[in-house]
């Protein structure tokens, strides 16, 4: 019974472990296959291809370039949407609202957040393009606009919580300190909630950044997947095609182990990469920060 | 200095700043309800019984949309095979047996890594290694496991909380009445953390439930108007449906469109909702 | 007097350099209350966790020294902790009920030893809240969840569920901390009544209660032992001039 016992908490306890390990291998078995797959396109691909501006695979032009120029544009776009209206929101929701809108609002918030992409980018074909294209005068509605403007409704629930959450761990006698030195509540939030919080927020805005430059569904439906390189400001009312798009597009169609399908695994790897620097970073702030708080609150 | 002006210029300062937050708030959520009471008004009148059970014909343009829902609902407890023991004990490694040294920090990037690699990214790694390398095909198997990994950190972080939420002070009482470690946390740690693992679980596979770009080439079926045989065959999904006919197929009626669309968020807030309900009846039953 | 315990050259440091031991050589009799004392972070309940090795659970830096229990030193990293566990039951501080029915906490220390058998889960809980003082209040609700007891009640649920188990050594780390003065004195007369059968070491939550209870007194300070003695003597002649002061209430 005792020996038994020992046993079974020895399996269970080696199971357990496992398991946490696990993650790592996931990590390092992705980055693998995208290795695999990805890195033959250097040889197969002259460099000056690669990195010119044309991407066209049926006739082996396989410059990335204007990929990643719309994927920059349509995610500084949505940043430019989604940064100060999430941080409005998030300080509305912390700092200002009574604690009914505050009920009301942070369940909305996680409700966008569980859209799925396709129903935004469905709901952009049908209904944001057209009315763009009559309100801007545009040739098509699909553009980088529409794009930047669902991709911000994308990552703003992720700003949103985020931002929240920073805001919140600010110790309330922060801002009675301020208050009893005669701010308002207005230079409250500014000159000391805020600047507390700012590493957190920081995060927010990395995380939000990274979840729009990954989004795929949402842009290869309404961002009119031309692979033109973004030269201008003027690009974003015409339309562009991401990296993440030309992966979702056109690896349905390609032949496993062909030039093209090296290159996707390419991009591929690159899209990794981004990802991986945008999130170690980002948790590096809040490590930071939880250690020089740890450090004042101690 | 002395006189009243900046007190009230501060005043006025604070009134346009809170009713531009104000304003911003609503420019956030108005959008939401929006889309969903649109979608529910425009989609509304294309649900009904044979929508739901009937099969797709005439090119999708008619019939229903039973083998998509069918498929979500495969795709989604196949997930939950891989990803919710996985994740469960990942979490329970974490909060309960991790110690603080170099390979757990590892752990932890893994987890944060694998949050924010992009969707399709996920997709083409379920081709690499589960359609080509296993020689699982496109089947509902690829994409499951393809699905589990991508929701494995969502399950693990909420998981985490809600393990570590319990009171330290059960464990120690625990062991002092000669539980062993796992004892204690089968008997105590994880019934008290239970709800909250059930949300994180619904949480992750409603995200999983909604993704297009990691079934894509892994298993989504464009069209098979028929229900899958095995977990080694395609299937069709929800959210691909909704990008096929919205995307692929030419003069789409648009109530098949909103009513496709509908269902799928009906699927996934559903189970949102469910998973805050959940939680916030377990907060209120809470006695710690 | 047999001694059931006997403590020999117990150093202890933690991680985060907190309260400490510091070369404690003491032997604890049977059948009788030992009273350790002194003011907060005199390494009482350091010593308490080491008799039944629930400071395995706590980041410790060094620990020497031989804890003799019944002739086995269970220091020894060999020594089989969950039986010496069932064998050293502890109180602690605040009353932590487990989430779940009465009866559950009970029986909860012998299921997991493996007891199936009804009969004997039902006799347990009846023998060890008899001896617990608390059977008669909570006879008839055994299956309503333990958190609605009262404070004192539930203090004496779990000193009823270490019972449970028949162990031969009672750890008490400040029982009634938190209980008012009516539930304090029926624990400590619960304890009165215990002590034929047990071995009682207890951590007071003041002097009075020290003075009240002992059997035995050691007066710890700063991590070392001050002075140990009869009860009686230690709080009417203590030897010690720093345990005089405290005893008296010159400090602490």
């Amino acid at each position: 019974m005792e020996s038994n016992l020992n046993w079974k908490e020895y399996v269970i306890t080696r199971a357990i472990r496992a398991a946490g390990y696990s993650t790592i291998l996931f990590v390092v078995l992705i980055f693998y296959f995208l290795l695999v797959e990805g890195l033959p396109t250097l040889a197969e691909v002259p460099l000056s291809n690669l990195f010119s501006i044309r991407w066209y695979p049926i006739e082996q032009y396989f410059g990335i370039l204007p990929l990643i120029s719309g994927s920059i544009i349509v995610t500084l776009g949505s940043a430019i949407v989604a940064v100060p209206l999430g941080i409005g929101t998030a300080v509305f929701i912390s700092e200002i609202s009574p604690r009914w809108a505050r009920e009301i609002l942070k369940p909305l918030v996680e409700l966008l957040g569980g859209l799925p992409s396709v129903v935004l980018g469905f709901l952009g074909i049908l209904i944001l393009a057209p009315y763009l294209r009559v309100l801007l005068n545009l040739p098509t509605g699909l553009t980088a606009l529409t794009g930047s403007l669902l991709l911000g409704g994308i990552a703003l629930p992720t700003v949103v919580t985020i931002a929240e959450d920073a805001l919140d761990a600010v110790p309330r006698a922060y801002r009675e300190g301020a208050w009893a030195l005669g701010a308002t509540r207005w230079q409250t939030i500014w000159r000391v909630t805020l600047p507390a919080a700012r590493s957190g927020v920081l995060t927010a805005v990395m995380l939000g950044i990274g979840r729009a430059i990954g989004e795929t569904m949402t842009v290869m439906m309404v961002t009119g997947n031309a692979p033109v390189m973004a030269l201008s400001l003027s690009a974003i009312f015409s339309p562009v095609r991401t990296m993440t798009s030309t992966i979702a597009a056109e690896m349905g169609e390609v032949s496993n182990g062909s030039v093209h399908y090296h290159t996707l695994f390419f991009i591929g790897m690159v899209l990794f990469i981004i990802s991986l620097i945008v999130n170690v970073t980002a948790s590096a702030v809040v490590f930071r920060s939880q250690k020089r708080a740890e450090k004042v609150l101690s | 200095m002395m006189t009243k002006k900046p007190l009230f210029n501060r005043n006025l300062t604070q009134k346009l700043g809170f009713s531009l937050l104000t304003l911003m708030a609503a420019m956030t959520v108005i959008p939401i309800i929006v889309v969903v009471v649109y979608i529910i008004y425009a989609g509304g009148g294309a649900v009904n019984w044979e929508f739901l059970s009937g099969l797709p014909h005439d090119g999708m343009r008619q019939g229903g949309i039973m083998p998509a829902i069918v498929g979500t609902f495969y795709l989604t407890l196949g997930t939950a095979a891989f990803s919710v023991p996985i994740g469960i004990a990942a979490a329970v490694y974490l909060s309960e047996y991790a110690p603080d040294n170099w390979w757990t920090r590892l752990i932890r990037i893994a987890i944060i890594n694998l949050s924010g690699i992009p969707s399709v990214v996920y997709g083409l790694f379920g081709l690499g290694l589960f359609v080509l390398f296993l020689k699982f095909g496109t089947s509902i198997l690829s994409a499951s496991l393809t699905l589990s990994i991508m929701t494995l950190p969502v399950i693990i972080s909420t998981s985490e909380e809600a393990l570590r939420s319990v009171p330290q002070s059960f464990r120690t009482v625990s062991i002092s009445l000669g539980a062993t470690r796992w004892q204690t946390i089968r008997r105590i740690v994880l019934p008290e953390a239970l709800p909250g693992i059930i949300t994180g679980v619904i949480l992750g596979l409603e995200r999983a439930a909604g993704e297009t770009a990691p079934i894509l080439f892994t298993g989504a079926a464009f069209f098979l108007p028929r229900l899958p045989h095995s977990i080694f065959d395609a299937t069709m999904a929800l959210p691909y449906h909704l990008f096929v006919i919205s995307t692929q197929i030419p003069e789409m009626p648009f109530q098949i469109q909103y009513g496709t669309a509908l269902v799928l968020i009906i699927f996934v807030l559903g189970m949102n909702i469910f998973a805050t309900i959940i939680r916030s009846r377990a907060r209120a039953r809470r006695q710690w | 007097m047999n001694e059931k315990i006997v403590i020999e050259n117990l150093s202890l440091q933690y991680d985060d350099g907190t309260e400490s031991l510091r070369n404690i050589s003491l032997g604890i009799p049977e059948n009788a209350i030992t009273v350790l004392f002194g003011p907060a972070g005199g390494g009482k309940s350091s010593l308490l966790r080491c008799l039944n090795r629930l400071n395995d659970l706590s980041e410790v830096k060094t620990m020497s020294g031989r804890i003799w229990l019944d002739g086995e030193n269970i220091l020894d990293p060999k020594t089989d902790v969950i039986r010496l566990r069932r064998k050293v039951g502890m109180v602690f501080a605040r009353p932590v009920v487990l989430p779940m029915s009465i009866r559950s906490n009970i029986t909860y220390g012998l299921e997991v030893m493996g007891e199936k058998r009804r009969s004997r889960l039902e006799e347990a809980v009846e023998r060890s809240l008899i001896q617990a003082a608390l059977w008669e209040e909570v006879k008839d609700r055994l299956n309503d969840p333990a958190i609605a007891l009262s404070g004192g009640q539930q203090q004496r649920l779990c000193v009823a569920r270490s019972l449970a188990l028949e162990p031969e050594v009672i750890l008490l780390d400040e029982p009634t901390s938190g209980l008012d003065p009516i539930s304090t004195s029926k624990v400590e007369a619960s304890l009165q009544e215990i002590k034929k059968n047990y071995s009682i070491i207890l951590v007071p939550h003041s002097v009075q209660q020290a003075a009240r209870t002992a059997d035995f007194a050691a007066f710890f300070l700063q991590g070392e032992l001050v002075e140990y003695a009869q009860g009686k003597t230690i709080f009417t002649a203590p030897t010690d001039k720093r345990t005089e002061d405290y005893v008296t209430g010159r400090f602490g």
